[in-house]
């Protein structure tokens, strides 16, 4: 008799469970592919292609027919022309019905030909903002004008032709690039943008622990100020970022009204537009709307740290700065600098505070800001895919980190 | 840093810190309230806070401290060095009003902060102790007034008229006689902006992506955390990952690709992009959730014969119906404040989300009453939801980590 031998490889109901589990992800990663990698990998190549904002609509060729002339005398005119100014269309081919009303009668030109009812124009290649008229001689088959013309501007001409589409041709270039890094730009946007992640991160989690500190004891009114303290990261972004911009307003702000008759300061300063205010207030702006998440967190971690070691504290007489800087401090350590990550990455990913304090003025430009600047302001889309870009390999560079972390702190 | 372990130092010290404190509040909330000139007064502080710390520690009377303190203050005044300024405008009363509060908030909790101090030498527990109540007490004024102060002047904005707001930025009183004029500003959005339809946009868009992720995240995050398969770390990860694409370095193919499909001006395409946002952190969420519950229960209705499709329906989602309801509120809170998309892909009004309606309205000729009334009826829903369902709410946050 042989013993029981464990079987080999996967057997048939891993298998099965495999499958399920593909079946079930497969429309996730289906959609995720489409709306995320295909665009993570649009960009890369946008990045590399002189575009900008009036080539997202190619080149295409217009046309407009009327039907014209004196009693006896009546052409059937199209006007044609090339919408764009700089890149011809090749193939342009016209087909349009012609209506019973109208018989053409003749010489037509010569590119054009009839088959029954229809029309065919081989036109060929409209220069770059050609404009082009062909006119068919008809005459009437019935006495009616208005009626004639009227059908003859029904039916709707069709016109056609191939024209290179920038975003697929094979013409690549650096310029994107040369242009991001150009000059001392890159590295001003860089050190803005460093200096707003690196404080407004900071900032959040002091003020996050110090509000998690407050919150930490049960008392009557505690989960009222809980939801209270959470209200500026629940709040629409667009709502409390146009509240500050009309609180710190220079002309009729009440904070500059508050501090001049404070006497803190001799005269109203335009808070969001000057340097170095702008980036300061847009760094406190940061910090005061993602204090809640780093708050809640924080309480989180202290509600599970066990009691029974501050009571031991206390036996030993420890006083209570002593328990915070050598008990809690350590125990929050985990899940501090998984919060500094966290918000490190999403700080340095945030667009629309700034976008809607400063609109990037005043020396406030980030790299996100600075994409939607070269891509819409500037109107050159393949420099703020290139922006993008560099933006995606720091964010390449943080997950490194991230997952050297956080596969220690939580085990994924 | 020893010597200051001394009742009589420590508690005229905290004293004059405290009542720096309560004068710059109630300075602030005088004239936010009332819209005349208030200001902190140095030299009264450090009279009325140094005497009330020092006798904190004798006599233990935060009552009688308290009308100590209003009684110095207003004498102070009357010598034109109190510790709240009035300006020439100040009523009578509203000055009164503004010595009793300053009295009451320096005498009571001084005292709380040096109850268990002596009035000679302390231990360093008995001055920490100390420190640490006027901490407390100062992280309560100040966190209440930094998240308290931008709600109330928008409300209070909103509810105003331009020339009231040139003339005096600080005055927030409102007149309470003008009646539903006092509503203008909303009766106009929504007669005039359209801002009736943005609102029902909102959360038509909000509602649909909420069901929609769900749709796709629930299946998905029960296979990450149940089911074993080659990949799976990989796959949460990848997860992970995803959601730390920056929306700015999406939003531009995602326009150009709309643009030429003509997506662009759809809500069809909003409808089409937000759950894309929010999947992988619901799936994120809902598998930490899922991993938390007992497998034992699964496999009692394996055992009984369901198919795993049919134990994802009949036992897990009624498990885990309080996840479920985090998730959607989290979900339906970042498709209701998604403000980048919206703008980016709606030029039309009349499809406008509510974000991008209040966007429309910061322009120079819109009167700013406009835009603080859109940024009100933005923030109400929300408020109101997330207040409502709290408990939710803070659990949903806090399991969503990673988003920011």
């Amino acid at each position: 008799m042989t013993g029981a031998v464990p079987p080999k490889g996967t057997g048939a109901l891993a298998r099965r469970e495999a499958r399920l589990a593909w079946g079930l992800l497969f429309p996730t990663i289906a959609i995720v592919a489409g709306v995320v990698i295909l665009p993570l990998l649009a960009i890369f190549w946008i990045s590399f292609k002189p575009i900008g904002l009036a080539d997202l609509r190619p080149p295409a060729p217009v046309v407009r027919e009327a039907l014209r002339g004196d009693p006896g005398d009546y052409t059937v005119r199209y006007r044609i022309r090339n919408s764009s100014q700089d890149k011809p269309i090749t193939d342009v081919v016209l087909t349009d019905t012609l209506p019973a009303e109208i018989r053409v009668m003749g010489s037509m030109p010569e590119m054009c030909e009839t088959g029954g009812p229809g029309l065919r124009c081989a036109i060929g290649t409209l220069d770059p903002g050609q404009r082009l008229e062909i006119e068919l001689p008809v005459e009437l088959t019935g006495d009616d004008e208005d009626a004639a013309e009227e059908a003859v501007e029904g039916s709707e001409p069709l016109i056609t032709g191939t024209s290179e589409n920038i975003l697929t041709n094979t013409t690549f270039t650096m310029d994107n690039f040369a242009r991001v890094f150009d000059g001392g730009e890159f590295w001003r946007v860089l050190g803005v943008t460093l200096f707003y992640t690196l404080f407004g991160t900071i900032g959040a989690i002091i003020l996050g622990l110090f509000a998690a500190m407050l919150l930490n004891k049960e008392f009557r009114g505690q989960g009222i100020l809980r939801g209270l303290f959470l209200f500026p990261y629940v709040a629409p972004i667009i709502a409390v970022a146009f509240t500050w911009v009309i609180l710190f307003d220079p002309f009729s702000g009440s904070v500059n009204a508050l501090m001049v008759q404070m006497g803190v300061l001799s005269e109203a300063v335009n808070f969001f537009g000057q340097r170095p205010f702008a980036l300061i207030m847009v760094t406190v702006f940061a910090m005061w709307s993602y204090f809640p998440l780093c708050f809640l967190f924080i309480l989180a971690r202290m509600q599970s740290i066990d009691t029974d070691m501050y009571e031991a504290a206390d036996m030993d007489g420890a006083s209570p700065f002593q328990k915070f800087w050598y008990l809690s401090i350590p125990q929050l350590l985990g899940i501090l600098s998984v919060l500094f990550l966290l918000r490190f990455i999403w700080t340095f990913n945030k667009f629309d505070d700034i976008f809607l304090l400063t609109g990037g003025n005043a020396g406030t430009r980030t790299l996100t800001v600075n994409v939607y600047e070269q891509a819409f302001a500037v109107s050159n889309i393949g420099a703020g895919a290139a922006v993008a870009v560099v933006i995606f390999i720091c964010l390449l560079l943080f997950s490194f980190f991230f997952f050297r972390f956080i596969s220690r702190e939580e085990g994924l | 840093m020893r010597r200051l372990w001394h009742g009589q130092i420590t508690g005229p010290l905290l004293g004059i810190f405290w009542t720096l404190i309560i004068a710059t509040s109630v300075s602030v909330l005088m004239s936010f309230g009332t819209g005349d000139a208030f200001r902190p007064g140095l030299i009264g502080s450090v009279i009325v806070g140094s005497l009330v710390g020092w006798l904190s520690v004798t006599w233990r009377n935060g009552w009688g401290l308290s009308a100590l303190a209003a009684g110095l203050g207003v004498a102070l005044a009357l010598a034109g060095i109190g510790p709240v300024q009035l300006g020439a405008s100040v009523s009578t009363m509203a000055g009164g009003v503004a010595y009793i509060m300053l009295g009451l908030g320096a005498g009571i909790p001084v005292v709380y902060f040096m109850a268990n101090a002596p009035k000679d030498s302390l231990t360093r527990h008995e001055f920490e102790d100390s420190v640490i109540r006027f901490l407390t007490g100062f992280g309560y004024i100040f966190f209440v007034a930094i998240v308290l102060i931008p709600f109330y002047v928008m409300v209070m904005t909103s509810l105003k008229n331009q020339a009231e707001l040139m003339a005096n930025p600080l005055d927030f009183t409102i007149d309470l006689d003008q009646g539903t004029a006092l509503f203008r500003s909303y009766i106009e959005l929504f007669r005039d902006f359209n801002f009736g339809n943005y609102l029902w946009t909102s959360f038509f868009v909000s509602v649909l992506t909420v069901i929609i992720t769900l749709l796709f995240s629930i299946p998905g995050a029960y296979a990450v955390a149940r089911l074993r398969f080659q990949g799976q770390t990989a796959f949460s990860r990848s997860i992970l990952l995803i959601y730390m694409v920056p929306l700015i370095v999406l939003a531009l193919p995602i326009y150009i690709a709309f643009s030429q499909v003509g997506l662009r001006n759809t809500i069809f395409g909003i409808i089409l992009i937000y759950p894309v946002t929010t999947i992988p952190v619901a799936l994120y969420m809902l598998q930490g959730y899922f991993r938390g519950l007992p497998a034992e229960v699964e496999e009692a209705g394996l055992m009984d014969g369901l198919s795993r499709l049919a134990v994802i329906w009949k036992i897990t989602l009624p498990l885990s119906l309080p996840a479920l309801a985090s998730v959607s509120l989290y979900v339906f809170m970042i498709a209701w404040n998604e403000f980048l998309l919206a703008f980016m892909l709606l030029d039309d009004p009349s499809k406008f989300t509510l974000t991008r309606g209040i966007a429309s309205l910061n322009s120079s000729e819109i009167p700013r009453q406009h835009l603080m009334a859109g940024s009100v009826i933005a923030t109400v829903p929300i408020m109101a939801l997330f207040l409502g369902l709290e408990r939710f709410m803070t659990g949903g946050l806090t399991a969503g980590s990673v988003k920011g």
